[in-house]
């Protein structure tokens, strides 16, 4: 028998957060927040695929090999995932009701956000003085599209982890914020795990030479 | 009998189907050894950039990074304790881009060796 009574949300103290009268049983809320990111799963494969489809293809340079900087962004990559560690750690802090550390590990997390993408706006300057433009080739344009739209999400994190530590500040978040930092640390682990991607398949992995003209 | 009635949460009072499906989420330490577990594989990863690993280079990378996104997402973003039904959602779209994208690029024949 599958008669579950959902008790409303107002339960003893300790209750779970994912006590909830909706039909799932679920915050509607954070089953939301896993179908945006199931279909930014989509955009992010539509642009890593188009960047691996033109792979090799540019008939001019100047090509991956000519303008990578593999340890600068090493170091770009080790500290998106030190952001990745500051936000759980929010939000163990945010569990346990510590509004200080919560705010401390959330302004960290976004100054480690803000670090990387201008570690990419110096990438692309350099890039772009080098003669690698967006127009320049098929490795400019995929290169510029895809890695740049993973610096507006990190940005709309940044922009997100930033509201959090406003709202905390001026008492405006509730009691509890352990919910909200979770839905923002979804966001923010989602756009870490889509440059382990990035990183692996734009950088690592070596691009064969010129295309035959 | 129902399921919701069996659960017992730590109050001694019963636990729904939800909060029974959410587990309690790692304490920091272990955060911190998970962070450095992916701090490790970032370096080998990196290391291959020096290290010639010949054919194995684009197999080690790929696991690498499997292994790093999986962590990511089952212990930072808490899919291994939450409901299954988050994961199913998430994996609905991660499995339909990749099928979908796969024979897109299957298609266009880049894997193909000539």
């Amino acid at each position: 028998m599958s008669d579950l009574a959902i008790t409303p949300g107002h339960g003893a103290a300790g209750a779970s957060h994912d006590e909830h009268t909706t039909t799932t049983g679920l915050p509607n809320t954070k089953l939301a927040m896993w179908m945006f990111l199931s279909s930014e799963c989509m955009l992010f494969g539509a642009l890593i695929s188009t960047y691996v489809l033109y792979r090799g293809s540019s008939m001019t340079g100047p090509y991956p090999a000519d303008v990578f900087d593999i340890p600068y962004t090493s170091v770009s990559s080790f500290v998106l995932l030190a952001s990745s560690l500051t936000m759980v750690l929010a939000l163990a802090s945010a569990q346990k009701r510590d509004v200080v550390r919560m705010r401390l590990w959330l302004l960290a997390t976004a100054l480690l956000g803000l670090t990387f993408v201008g570690g990419q706006v110096y990438e692309f300057t350099t890039f772009y003085d080098e003669g690698l433009s967006i127009t320049t080739n098929l490795f400019g344009t995929t290169f510029y599209v895809l890695t740049g739209f993973h610096g507006v999400h990190v940005t709309v994190g940044i922009l997100m982890l930033l509201s959090l530590v406003g709202l905390s500040s001026a008492d405006r978040l509730p009691d509890d914020a352990a919910f909200p930092v979770e839905m923002v640390g979804l966001y923010w682990h989602f756009v870490d795990i889509v440059w382990i991607i990035i990183f692996t398949v734009v950088y690592l992995i070596p691009t064969p030479g010129p295309a035959p003209a | 009998m129902t399921e919701a009635e069996t659960d017992i949460d730590a109050q001694g009072a019963p636990a729904t189907h939800a909060s029974a499906a959410h587990a309690e989420h790692p304490s920091p330490k272990e955060y911190v050894r998970i962070g450095m577990i992916l701090g490790l594989l970032t370096a080998l990863e990196v290391a291959t950039y020096y290290v010639d690993v010949g054919p194995l280079l684009v197999p080690t990378l790929f696991g690498l990074a499997i292994v790093k996104f999986t962590l990511v997402v089952m212990w930072f973003m808490h899919l291994r304790f939450d409901s299954p039904t988050y994961a199913r959602f998430f994996l609905m779209g991660l499995a339909g881009a990749a099928t979908l994208y796969l024979i897109v690029l299957i298609t266009f024949r880049v894997f193909l060796v000539e």
